[in-house]
Order: structure tokens, then sequence, then C-alpha cells
């Protein structure tokens, strides 16, 4: 069924039609209006799930953990700050391997305050272990919520599904709801191989010595190192299982195929811009100026950051000219972290006289500030005419100092 | 597929040696004086605060009570809630002579 909604009621939407069971959140602007959806849901007796309301964002995170434990399906949502101050509770959650999912709604992190749109908070999340995807419109986030906990359901690893705050979570666009036989015959109900059981009591997550250790039954338990080294493979090997889910959603529903990047106007381009969420699209736009002008030129966005695709990466980058990497993010000191991880996913890939293409980066629309579309277009124009100097610096589009 | 995923976790049943061989983190023994330890002294299972105290549960309920040294950890909860002051803390270097 076509409906016309905002990003925020979309996820919700397919939290309800996901089943979860435990839902903790705590409202967080702009994640706000997606808790109340979703007490509005449990409460008219729609969807069968406790809804736990919560003091703190780390106790929202720490109720799914112990939900999750207890073998239910938990979700939690929130935003910019209140994900920070579950920083603590997203390393245990992947540690213990637990398939909660949870909703950022990106914002901008303070000092000094802000509500309004930047990836900086799950970007700076990047190294807890959950995977993240991005969701680039509202018909995206819908179905990246249904299919991320059939994902975080067969890996064991925790789900972030991103986008970003107003520009997505507060307009308004058509999108499909799937049908419930259907979504329920793609996510059958949560079975883990161990829950929290009084009669058949167990350690869980306990201090784990540096070395491995014999059980009580005399067998070989793990030590952390190798606890943590299992996270990283089944990580990368998950690359798989988000292919695997994305094609059986798509045999269902008709819609996916592009889990990793999401190309436009990219096969036969010189350069090509990258931008995450409601960004790329806006790039689209800019591209089909500029291609117009005779400027061959396209766009890719990142739908999955972690595990990063960069197989599927450097496939679609390897043989251009130049890169331009738009990011709302930025590792201080450096440059945005898509543009670091794009530049080592290349690292490998040299071309026959020893080139490598250029990858130069954009930092923009930081806490909101307004991202011009004359601004897209001369940045990106500039880069795909002149020669860049110093492309390890990033460049800012947008400041008014 | 599903059980190519997450095949080991920190999960285990609890149980001696569950957190490895915590005897080896000893630098001081407890040693209970059966002349003082109250039921040593009366014969009878009595007191037993050392059994309740013990983090680890390495005192058993005898007479006297036993520290089972292959994962007493040497904390001296025990001696500290002694109310005879029945256990001392001795240091472990000079049982090396003893041991060897
Ligand atoms: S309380 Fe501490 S020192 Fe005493 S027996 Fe238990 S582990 Fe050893
Ligand atoms: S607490 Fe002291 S007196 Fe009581 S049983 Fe233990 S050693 Fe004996």
């Amino acid at each position: 069924m076509q409906i016309i909604e905002s990003g925020n009621v979309a996820a919700a939407l397919g939290v309800k039609l996901s089943r979860a069971q435990v839902i903790a959140a705590y409202p967080i602007t702009p994640q706000t209006p997606l808790t109340e959806k979703l007490s509005e849901i449990i409460e008219a007796g729609d969807m069968t799930a406790e809804y736990i309301p919560v003091e703190s964002e780390h106790s929202a995170l720490a109720i799914c953990i112990a939900a999750s434990s207890a073998g239910a399906r938990s979700f939690t949502a929130t935003s910019a700050n209140g994900l920070l101050y579950m920083h603590e509770q997203l390393h245990w959650a992947s540690g213990a391997r637990l398939p909660i999912v949870m909703c950022v709604v990106n914002r901008g992190v303070g000092a000094p305050w802000t509500v309004w749109n930047d990836h900086q908070d799950s970007m700076s999340q990047r190294d807890t272990g959950w995977i993240q995807i991005y969701a680039n419109d509202h018909q995206q986030i819908i179905d990246s919520v249904i299919k991320a906990f059939a994902l975080a359901e067969e890996v064991m690893i925790p789900v972030m599904v991103c986008y970003d705050g107003y520009l997505l979570s507060h307009t308004y666009m058509p999108f499909d709801i799937p049908e419930a036989t259907l979504t329920d015959s793609f996510l059958p109900p949560y079975r883990p191989a161990y829950c929290l059981d009084p009669d058949e009591p167990a350690n869980l997550n306990t201090v784990t010595l540096s070395d491995v250790r014999t059980d009580i039954n005399g067998v070989k338990a793990h030590g952390y190192m190798e606890i943590r080294h299992l996270l990283q493979q089944d990580m990368l090997a998950s690359m798989d299982a988000i292919e695997r889910v994305d094609s059986r959603f798509k045999n269902i529903f008709g819609r996916g195929g592009s889990p990793f990047i999401e190309s436009y106007r990219s096969d036969d381009a010189r350069f090509i811009a990258v931008g995450i969420g409601s960004l790329s699209y806006h790039l689209r736009d800019v591209v089909d100026d500029l291609r117009d002008e005779g400027i061959s030129v396209g766009v890719m966005s990142m739908q999955l950051y972690r595990p990063f695709p960069y197989q599927a990466v450097a496939k679609a980058l390897k043989d251009c000219q130049g890169v331009i990497v738009f990011e709302k993010a930025l590792s201080y000191g450096y440059q945005g972290p898509v543009c670091s991880d794009i530049k080592s996913a290349l690292y490998h890939y040299v071309g026959p006289e020893g080139s490598r293409p250029f990858v130069l980066n954009y930092i923009l629309g930081l806490g909101g500030r307004e991202i011009l579309t004359k601004d897209l277009y001369e940045g990106l124009k500039l880069s795909c005419t002149t020669k860049p100097s110093s492309p390890d610096k990033p460049r800012w589009i947008g400041l008014k100092l | 597929m599903k059980d190519d995923y997450c095949r080991k976790t920190s999960h285990s049943k609890s149980g001696p040696g569950d957190a490895g061989k915590t005897g080896s983190w000893r630098i001081l023994r407890p040693v209970i004086d059966p002349a003082v330890c109250i039921p040593a002294k009366r014969g009878t299972p009595s007191c037993y605060m050392c059994w309740l105290y013990c983090p680890d549960g390495v005192i058993s309920r005898g007479i006297p009570p036993e520290i089972d040294y292959e994962y007493c950890k040497g904390c001296g909860i025990c001696a500290e809630e002694c109310p005879t002051k029945a256990i001392r803390m001795v240091e472990e270097s000079s049982f090396i002579k003893e041991d060897t």
C-alpha cells in the first residue's frame, strides 16, 4: 500500500512489520516522532511489544541488550548526543553478538549545541562493531529496517539504520508499505541458539582472560582476542549475508539490488561524486546539470558503511580519473572518514601508468548548514576541470568565516 | 549460512576454574588457625563467615573450613570478615621453599 508520510513514520512502520518485541528509547530530536509513533501503535494494541520508557539512552540500549539476551527481538532509536551517550553499550551489544536494530536519525553533535542534520553522530561510532546502513529516502528507510532485523539475526551483529534528521525524518514522501503476510515470511520469529534461561544458567561476557582457558567441561574456551577476532571475521563475512538478505527481499518485494553502493550515471563517468543519504540525491541533480554541459560525472552513494564494502567501492571507482567525496562528518585533525576509507580501498589498484584516481574531500552541511545546489555545482565542476592541489586537506563548502 | 556466524561467544557454565587458575594471582595466602577458628574449636559446624564472604567460593564448610588454593585469589576478604581473627594473610614467598 502506498502512503505519504514522514521518514520517522516509515521507520516506525518498518519496526511494526518486523514485530519487534521490546522497544526501549529515550526521545531526542529529530528521532522523537519515531518513538512516539511506536508507543502509539503499541498503546492502540496494533503491535504486541513491550515499550519501555527510560531515563537515558544508555539505559535504552542496556534494556535492549538484556531483552535481546533473553531472546526478544529488540529495537531502539536515537540521535546525536543520545547515540554518544550509548557509546559504551554499543561496544557491549556487538561484543555480546546481540542482533539489536537501532535507527540513528542523523544529527550534529554538541558542543556547540545543534539539533540539525549532519553525519557526525553515527560516523563517530564507526568502530563500535555495528553494521551501519544509510538510507537515501523513505522507501529505503522502511525496507532497510525490515532487512536489518533479518541481517542482524543471521550474522548476530547489531545493525544501525541511519537516515538524515529533518531532511528525511520530518519530510513527507510517498512510499510503499510491504504486506504483513509477506514480511512475516521474509522475517520469521527470532529464535536464538541460546537465550537466558533459569533452567540452564550461564555466564555471559564475564571477565575473559587474555589467554584461552579450559572451561568446566574441559573444553577450550576462547579468550578475549579470539572472541574479538571472530567479530571482525563475521563482520567481513556479513557482506555475503547482506547480499543474500537483499536479494531475498528483492525477490519478494521487488525493491533493492544495490546493498553496498548505489551508482547514478557512473558507468562511463570520468569523475564520481560520493555522498551519503539525501545528499547523494542532491548530487544527482547537480550531475544532471554537469552532464548537460558535457562533463563526464556520476554519483555513488554509500548504502553500507560498516562493514566497508571495499571491493565494491574499488570496483566502482578504480578506473575513473577523480573521486570527489562530499561529507557531513569529519575526523578532526585529518579529513572526512569516508574519504580516508575510500582512499584506502583504492590503494591496491594502481593503473598502467602507476596512476590512481585523485580523491578530493569536501566538508559541508555541518550542524544543518544549508547545502546550496549552486555550491555543490561549483565545487564539483571545479574538481572535474582543474588539477587538484593539496588533496589531503578537505575543502569546505558553505563556510562563512 | 546462519551457523557460519557467531560460532563462539563469551558463554560458559559457572564452576571451578571458569575464570582461569585464579590461584596464580595470589600474593598473600589466607591461613586458618584451627586453635582460634570457631567450628574447629567447638567441633561443630558454625560461624562460616569466611565461606559466606569469599567472592570465589573456595572455602568449604568443614571442620575446620578448608581453602582451595588452586583458585583462592588472595583478596583477604575472609581474613577481614573472620570475627575471631583466625585467618592470617601470609606472604606467598614464604611458602616457596615448602612448595618446592
Ligand atoms: S576470601 Fe579471598 S583470600 Fe579468602 S579464600 Fe576467598 S579468595 Fe582466598
Ligand atoms: S570466619 Fe573465621 S572463625 Fe568463622 S569459620 Fe571462618 S575462619 Fe573460622
